[in-house]
């Protein structure tokens, strides 16, 4: 995007219909190897959990995708956020970025990812270089 | 928050540690990438956003890694590889948030050297009763020449609710 306004809107779908494997996928790459991801045994018997769920930072990992595939990753100088609610294997997220501010070639933007039921899982913020 | 349990390394407890050096390296790029749906990076050498999270591949002490010879908390024979008498020491603490700040972009060749150390404290009260003891932890990246490339703030949250807690 070559010159975003303030107010401009995005919206992207992250995953359709998340899988366990994509969860052990992001274990593996990112070394985070909790069982509550990975583990039904332990995620259910031991930590009470109804099966396992995505780490929090898969989620925002996919949401910075957002920001990425829009402004590209060489201009990514802030991402971060909260983590609001867990996301389950079959879950379906998408991405919501509203630019809030644009000033000194940079683009502030307000991201929210939700899942099918519309229900907030993260909420942050990104800051990108923009072109000119 | 997420009410998801992470264990917290050692760092954010002993004060400022510097890690081995995490090479970034191009197949583990585009692992990660693919992990993260994102197909843009098979076409240029920029890791995304999140990749620096990967830096515990590299962290010798990281909690969340089983290690040979030692015990593991997740299944095997039984359902967890923890005994009765076994303490675990993040119990409790919840994964709250994370921030990236990037000064420059991270490229495959990178060789970022992380340091660790313990950020602002502060407490608040839980919906659900209780107080809540927030933390960060700040690791900042630099690479080969130096140079500050990057800085994570991880914000975690001790809960007084949950058992084996040392608020």
């Amino acid at each position: 995007m070559s010159s975003p306004k303030v107010g401009t809107l995005l919206e992207q779908v992250l995953v359709d219909d998340l899988t366990r494997t994509r969860i052990v996928q992001y274990a593996g790459a990112s070394g985070d190897f909790n069982p509550l991801h990975t583990d039904a045994t332990y995620a259910v018997e031991v930590a009470g959990f109804p099966g396992v769920f995505a780490h929090g930072m898969l989620t925002m990992g996919m949401t910075g995708r957002i920001l990425t595939d829009t402004f590209g990753a060489d201009s990514v100088r802030h991402f971060g956020g909260r983590f609001l609610a867990q996301v389950w294997p079959g879950d379906t997220l998408t991405a919501r970025a509203e630019v809030t501010s644009v000033e000194d070639g940079r683009a502030t933007l307000d991201v929210t990812t939700l899942n099918q039921d519309g229900v907030p899982v993260f909420v942050g913020r990104g800051v990108v270089t923009i072109a000119g | 928050m997420e009410p998801a349990p992470i264990r917290v390394p050692r760092h954010a407890y002993l004060g400022a540690v510097t890690l081995p050096p995490f090479p970034v390296e191009a197949l583990h790029v585009r692992t990660f990438a693919r992990a993260i749906g994102d197909e843009n990076v098979e076409l240029d050498d920029v890791a995304p956003p999140t990749f620096l999270m990967a830096a515990a591949h590299t962290d010798p002490d990281y909690p969340l890694r089983p290690t040979t010879g030692e015990r593991w908390y997740g299944s095997g024979r039984e359902a967890t590889g923890y005994g009765p008498d076994d303490v675990d020491p993040a119990a409790g603490v919840l994964y709250a948030e994370q921030h990236f700040d990037f000064v420059r972009p991270v490229r495959v060749g990178d060789r970022l050297t992380p340091t660790e150390r313990p950020g602002r404290t502060w407490e608040k009260d839980g919906r659900r009763g209780g107080r809540l003891a927030f933390f960060e932890l700040i690791t900042e990246f630099h690479d080969a020449f130096g140079e500050l490339v990057a800085t994570g703030t991880l914000v975690g949250v001790r809960t007084s609710q949950q058992p084996g807690v040392e608020a």
